[in-house]
């Protein structure tokens, strides 16, 4: 019993949904935002393998460390996104309301680990040698005042509903109760915004602003360690919807339970692969139909709107709780 | 906090093309800024000296790709003064024409760049999807989509046929819906206005005294149109409105632009109903007798103007150059300053620039040299050596 | 308040249309009839006048000896396809056609006598 745990364990560790799966699945919705990206603007956009053929490219060619780069942080950056963000991957409920492993705060640990590529990113411009480098980092650094917060509370405004930390409850919760998503949908809005930001794209895609500090932090990153760099990108899009969809739209679980247990993880695997996918749209057409605004001002919008909008959700879902119409 | 300076260009994917300003920075606002041009000098006025006439109606046009029509039309308009002729009606008409549906492409194509400056690639590509309406039917009435070699000295080189005149005003009837959708989404879409409102002040006595022009000026509220002030071609005759906003900002550029693209339609209609019959050219002598001209049209860009003198020879013997973007850079450094950082490029693609066209030699003076002294060939060849050696070159 | 977004309704529709990029070379946009392309250069016409070679912008064409006569010679790595060598000439000996696809690997392979 012992052997076939481990061997399952490293099955799910490894291929699905594991490293193999999350790499793919990254790879895939790289595609389909870059490809719905070009349909909207009537073009015909790249064919499907194009983003692992821009990996390849990039691990194929020649990595440059800059003189005034300091060495050990420009090439010790993207390997924590990359590693940061396959860890968080691991406690996402694909399959089963669980992931490898479920406990109290699995939920906590999802979001700081999701905050590590954000980091990452900014030692990696700091330490490029390069003042756009520099500018681009105190760009991401600047920005995580405004996005991480409302992020935060409106992701734990579930867990507020349910009374736990557990990502587990809240899905099991969520079957059991399909209307909460109606109390949280403000929060749901909130949370898409807010991923926007954490993933740095439009129109929050101030550090990387192609037309005013030619790719922010990632200037001086090309090869091998950019390939890294624009995996963990990827990879964060798709654990950011992930839990986005584990949290608000539940997860992998269907509306009704099924009974051979296989049947529940090919079917849990297809739910939640539709629901990210889902997600995703919304994040581009969002993408696609403003255009980038400055620092100062996505400050001000963070403070402005989003944070009095998640406090506000808080508020209602206390009520809804106080006045007792969750069990 | 430090001043950094950093540098905007010439290689940059702000710009179209290259040209430097060194920006000192404070933070995130723009302190001082320091311009250098030079970049893509081809020294077009000297080549022109040593063509014959009909040699350089083609190199006229090739100052510049978006406003190359400008330019033959001011030539041809400089040597027919010298001539003394007058073109057939006909042909000063389908010039108009071709002069305003050059305008219609390069405010479309401007309206994509902006958006592009500012991310908003979405914009970008329905705005150069449109503007192939406008590049279809130049092509279509000239030969080419750019460098149109459409005129000849003393009128144009092609006619209009019947079937031409109706699919350009088909092509208007499209434009214009386009054109008042881009209206209503460049005005009230929150994201650029965000980005465009208050950014890049230009106050009007400014603008006065560095002697901007086009619709940087205009959206100052100064109404400045050559095609008003000075008329040339058949723009006597026709009747359109001069546009100006008085929000002085990057804003109001955009409105300028975006609504001078229905009054090209305006005229475009006017032109292709009220076309009169006759020839389209003339015949003229190859020499062209002695003789100085100045000419002025209103470029896209603003007011482009152009000198010649000529000796009685085939070839002229001065030819210079003078467009908008060159008028419009020294305004840059003041609507700069005090700005973000952000804003930068925005502001410098909303006066539109068009760096092939305006370039200049610099001449970068080093202490021991007198002021006003010219550097030789030996001299500037020691400085390269020089200054690849100090880099970790050797030659 | 504006919200941001106003191009959405836009957007949702054309996510849906086909692209409007014509994908060449399978397919091909025709191009008009007058369009500035390849010369063609009528040998029994000539009458070596030389005005052409006079009036090309970019040395393109130049007058060599042929059999005896001079005739045009017409390199493409140079023409600025302006048609000013088919308006001088006096008795209609070029024509431009609308052939554009020209592009070949060697300098001098392009020549039209």
């Amino acid at each position: 019993m012992g052997g076939i745990d481990l061997i399952l364990a490293l099955i799910y560790l490894l291929v699905f949904p594991g490293v193999v799966f999350l790499f793919t699945f990254s790879l895939f919705t790289e595609y389909m935002d870059r490809k719905l990206y070009a349909r909207i603007q009537r073009r015909v956009g790249p064919p499907f393998f194009q983003p692992f053929a821009d990996l390849v490219k990039l691990a194929s060619k020649e990595d440059i460390l800059p003189e005034k780069a300091e060495g050990f942080m420009f090439t010790a950056a993207p390997i924590f996104a990359v590693a940061a963000i396959f860890a968080a991957f691991l406690y996402l409920p694909i399959v089963s309301t669980t992931g490898l492993h479920s406990f109290n705060g699995d939920l906590v640990v999802v979001l700081y680990l999701l905050m590590i590529p954000t980091l990452a990113l900014f030692l990696g411009g700091w330490y490029s040698g390069n003042v756009f480098g520099q500018k681009g980092g105190m760009r991401v650094a600047s920005l995580l005042f405004s996005y991480e917060i409302p992020f935060f509370l409106a992701l734990l405004s579930p867990a507020l509903v349910v009374g736990s930390w557990k990502m587990a409850d809240i899905i099991s919760f969520q079957q059991t109760h399909p209307l909460t998503l109606i109390i949280g949908v403000l929060g749901f809005v909130i949370a898409v915004v807010s991923l926007q930001g954490k993933l740095e794209r439009l129109p929050f895609d101030i550090p990387e602003a192609e037309t005013e500090i030619v790719a922010g932090p990632l200037v001086e990153y090309s090869g091998r360690r950019l390939a890294l760099f624009r995996l963990a990108r990827d990879a964060e899009m798709v654990v950011g919807t992930g839990l986005i969809t584990a949290v608000f739209l539940g997860g992998p679980l269907p509306l009704v339970s099924l009974q051979p247990v296989v049947l529940t993880w090919i079917v849990g695997a297809v739910l939640f692969l539709l629901k990210t996918l889902f997600v995703i749209l919304l994040l581009i057409l969002i993408k696609s139909a403003v255009a980038r605004i400055r620092t100062d001002q996505m400050i001000s919008f963070a403070y402005r709107w989003l944070i009095p909008l998640t406090l506000l959700q808080i508020f209602i879902i206390i009520i809804v709780r106080y006045a007792g119409w969750i069990p | 906090m430090a001043r950094v300076k950093l540098p905007i260009g010439p290689q940059h994917p702000a710009l179209k093309e290259p040209e430097n300003f060194t920006i000192t920075l404070e933070g995130e606002r723009v302190v001082d800024v320091d311009i250098r041009i030079g970049y893509t000098h081809r020294g077009i006025e000297k080549l022109m000296e040593s063509r014959t006439y009909t040699q350089n109606l083609y190199l006229v046009e090739r100052i510049c790709g978006i406003c190359s029509y400008a330019h033959v039309v001011n030539f041809t308009q400089n040597v027919e003064a010298v001539l003394g002729v007058q073109i057939p009606k006909r042909a000063e008409y389908i010039r108009t024409l071709v002069l305003e549906l050059e305008r219609l492409h390069s405010h479309f194509l401007w309206l994509g760049v902006a958006g592009h400056e500012i991310g908003f690639d979405t914009l970008f590509m329905y705005t150069w999807q449109d503007r192939e309406v406008v590049q279809d039917l130049l092509e279509l009435i000239s030969g080419n989509r750019v460098n149109y070699a459409m005129n000849s000295i003393g009128g144009v080189r092609r006619d209009l046929s019947d079937d031409q005149r109706k699919k350009v005003l088909e092509g208007m009837d499209y434009l214009e819906k386009r054109a008042a959708y881009y209206k209503e989404v460049a005005i009230n879409e929150k994201t650029i206005l965000a980005r465009a409102e208050n950014v890049g002040i230009l106050k009007p006595k400014i603008a006065l005294k560095y002697s901007a022009v086009g619709p940087t000026v205009r959206a100052s509220g100064l109404t400045m149109d050559i095609r008003r002030d000075d008329p040339y071609a058949s723009y006597a005759e026709i009747p359109f409105d001069v546009i100006t906003t008085d929000t002085c900002d990057v804003l109001g550029r955009i409105v300028v632009r975006v609504l001078e693209v229905f009054e090209s339609i305006k005229i475009i209609r006017y032109l292709m109903e009220h076309l009169p019959v006759g020839e389209v050219t003339m015949k003229v002598p190859r020499k062209i007798p002695v003789g100085e001209s100045i000419s002025h049209t209103e470029a896209p860009r603003g007011e482009d103007i152009h000198y010649l003198r000529a000796n009685g020879t085939e070839r002229p013997e001065r030819y210079k150059v003078r467009t908008p973007t060159m008028a419009n850079l020294p305004a840059i450094a003041e609507m700069l300053k005090g700005s973000y950082l952000a804003d930068v490029p925005i502001v410098i693609a909303a006066i539109d620039p068009c760096m092939g066209c305006m370039d200049r030699v610099l001449l970068l003076k080093e202490d021991s040299e007198k002021p006003g002294d010219l550097i030789s060939w030996e001299r500037l060849r020691a400085y390269g050596i020089k200054w690849y050696a100090q880099r970790g070159w050797e030659a | 308040m504006k919200t941001p977004g106003k191009m959405l309704p836009k957007i949702w529709v054309f996510m849906f249309k086909k692209p409007v990029t014509v994908r060449y070379p399978k397919q091909r946009l025709e191009p008009p009839e007058k369009l500035r392309g390849k010369m063609k250069f009528y040998i029994d016409r000539c009458i070596s006048c030389g005005l052409c070679a006079r009036d090309c912008p970019s040395t393109a064409c130049r007058m060599f000896e042929i059999d005896g006569k001079k005739r045009p010679v017409f390199d493409l790595d140079f023409c600025t396809f302006c048609a000013q060598c088919a308006e001088s000439c006096p008795k209609d000996a070029i024509e431009m056609t609308a052939e554009f696809e020209l592009a070949h690997y060697k300098k001098g392979e392009a020549i039209v006598k």
